[in-house]
């Protein structure tokens, strides 16, 4: 029993990181119908930015996680730059295809600026958040745990507010809805999608802060698999829908430590722990199977 | 008011829109009417920004459109209905008339105050406020896209065949309100299939024939004259 609440705590964590990534993937793709493939690569710029200004954080006598408002700063630089220079020239001029192929190299970019820059050696990040475990229910729960899963469902429950009641988020989603009508009503297209990239940049940073309180260290690649399985909430719950990004990345969290934590005891040893990752990609096929446009996804053209 | 000079548009190799010249004064309603495919949607579309013609003049109210971007042109005063309604499916009603509103500085009281305006116009989108535009029929839609276009308090109104795909019943009911509106002052640019439907209402008409404007005159003129009659009224 306390296996299983201590699997479930663990899968809220690891969940509220990847819908944060999530929610990225699934933003960017409603408002241009673009996999962003270097949006997981965001959460590596975030966390080497960590790296660099917690140091100068506590020597400024600040919190340690105060530097996450620098790296928001350098996530939102980063994501609008590619933007800017990279996806929407390409957008005017090319097709779906050459968006997406512009998307895998600017990963690539990404990693190998990392990697001549830092190294491909992780390197280590000090202590973000110092705190003790909490007792719940008689099951002792690390500091970091509940805290990550806080701002997790803090942020998303942010995201909510903004996206449905402010005039930024209704032009997101009116662009998203239908472009045309869009323009129309007087909504700035191009400003609104280099928004929700700075947006979606924004919460790559914050899921770096809140990935790097559990796992303290920062390497070039970091973000890929990270990313892939963000982009597999994305697509469980209905790429391009907000909630379903948030649902699914808490299942996809969820799932991962559950299968890992079980998965050996119910098939006799077969299925081990080292077969989480593909536990969760065969629940994302069969899901698929079943419901081709995702959890929350409705099967027609249109999506949020 | 709306004054376009030779205007010509290409799809790639397709010239859709051939030196059309047309003029809209303060107050007027006129209708410009052809048959499927003669190019009207797309001289709206260049009116409004959507899209950008290869030559031509289209000036409004002192402001030349073809240089202003085309988000800011709904801020000038000049409200476009599109083809085929093109409301936002997964908001709500209500959202849909806020968006109307979008670019216009009003408190909520005002927004409020506009949007009862609106649903006294049309009292069946008043039933359904809290319901996903998505979900009305064609009618409430079509009435929905009137109703976002009012919100943003125009001048004037370009309305691409607001008749399409509507019973009879409903057809002369848009048609009352088309009126109204341009009773209240709105100057309107009616384009229409339905010839009969758009002259019985309109002051002056263009008749457009494969990218070409082919005649022009009162819509009494048109209505009188054979080559409409035969072409486009099935008399
Ligand atoms: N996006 C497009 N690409 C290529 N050709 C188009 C496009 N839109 C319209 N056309 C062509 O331009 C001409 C005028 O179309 P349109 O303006 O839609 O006519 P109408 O509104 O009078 O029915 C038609 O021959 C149509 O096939
Ligand atoms: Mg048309």
């Amino acid at each position: 029993m306390s296996l299983f609440v201590q699997q479930i705590f663990n899968g809220l964590k690891v969940g509220s990181v990847y819908a944060l990534v999530a929610l990225g993937y699934t933003m960017v793709y409603g408002i241009i119908r673009l996999i962003n493939f270097a949006h997981g690569d965001f959460i590596m710029v975030g966390a080497y930015t960590l790296c660099y200004t917690i140091p100068l954080m506590v020597n400024a006598g600040m919190p340690a996680w105060m530097a996450v408002v620098l790296g928001i700063v350098v996530c939102v630089i980063v994501g609008v730059v590619v933007e800017l220079l990279a996806y929407r020239p390409v957008r005017k001029k090319g097709t779906n295809m050459t968006a997406l192929i512009t998307a895998i190299s600017m990963s690539l970019f990404l990693q190998n600026t990392a990697q001549s820059l830092f190294g491909s050696a992780p390197k280590p990040i000090t202590t973000i958040f110092d705190l003790e475990p909490i007792n719940i229910a008689g099951v002792s729960i690390a500091g970091e745990t509940l805290v990550t899963i806080l701002i997790g469902f803090a942020v998303m429950i942010t995201l909510t507010v903004v996206v449905n009641k402010t005039k930024i988020g209704r032009s997101m989603r009116a662009v998203s809805q239908d472009r045309q009508a869009a323009i129309l009503t007087g909504v700035n297209v191009n400003r609104t999608i280099t928004l929700t990239f700075a947006i979606g940049a924004a919460l790559a940073a914050l899921a770096a802060l809140m990935y790097c309180a559990n796992y303290p260290a920062a390497s070039p690649t970091m973000g890929g698999m990270l990313g892939l399985k963000a982009f597999v909430a994305a697509v469980l719950g209905g790429i391009g829908i907000i909630p379903g990004a948030m649902l699914g990345g808490i299942l996809v969290g969820l799932v991962e430590s559950l299968s890992k934590a079980y998965s050996a005891v119910l098939t006799g040893g077969i299925i081990t722990s080292a077969f989480s990752d593909a536990v969760v990609f065969m629940i994302l096929i069969f899901v698929l199977l079943i419901r081709p446009a995702g959890i929350l996804g409705k099967n027609e053209r249109e999506k949020v | 008011m709306l004054k376009i000079t030779d205007l010509n548009v290409s799809y790639g190799a397709i010239h859709a829109i051939k030196d059309v010249s047309l003029e809209v004064n303060d107050g007027e309603l006129v209708t410009l009417i052809g048959a499927n495919g003669a190019g009207k949607t797309t001289i709206l579309h260049a009116i409004t920004g959507l899209l950008a013609p290869k030559s031509g003049k289209i000036e409004y109210d002192g402001h030349d459109l073809i240089k202003t971007p085309n988000h800011k042109i709904v801020s000038l005063g000049m409200a476009h209905v599109p083809e085929g309604r093109h409301i936002f499916p997964n908001m709500t009603v209500a959202e849909n008339l806020v968006m109307g509103a979008h670019m216009r500085k009003i408190d909520k009281q005002t927004l409020k105050d506009e949007m009862e305006e609106v649903y006294e116009h049309f009292p069946r989108l008043r039933e359904r406020t809290k319901q996903l535009a998505g979900t009305l029929s064609g009618g409430e839609q079509q009435m929905l896209a009137m109703g976002r276009a009012i919100m943003s308090d125009p001048k004037i109104l370009l309305l691409d065949e607001p008749s399409m795909g509507l019973s009879p019943l409903l057809v002369k009911e848009i048609l009352s309100i088309i009126k109204i509106f341009h009773e209240k002052g709105i100057t309107i640019l009616l384009v229409e299939q339905n010839a009969k439907m758009a002259l019985s209402i309109a002051d002056r008409a263009y008749v457009l024939e494969v990218g070409r404007i082919s005649m022009s005159g009162t819509a009494k003129e048109l209505m009188d004259d054979d080559r409409v009659k035969k072409a486009y009224l099935g008399l």
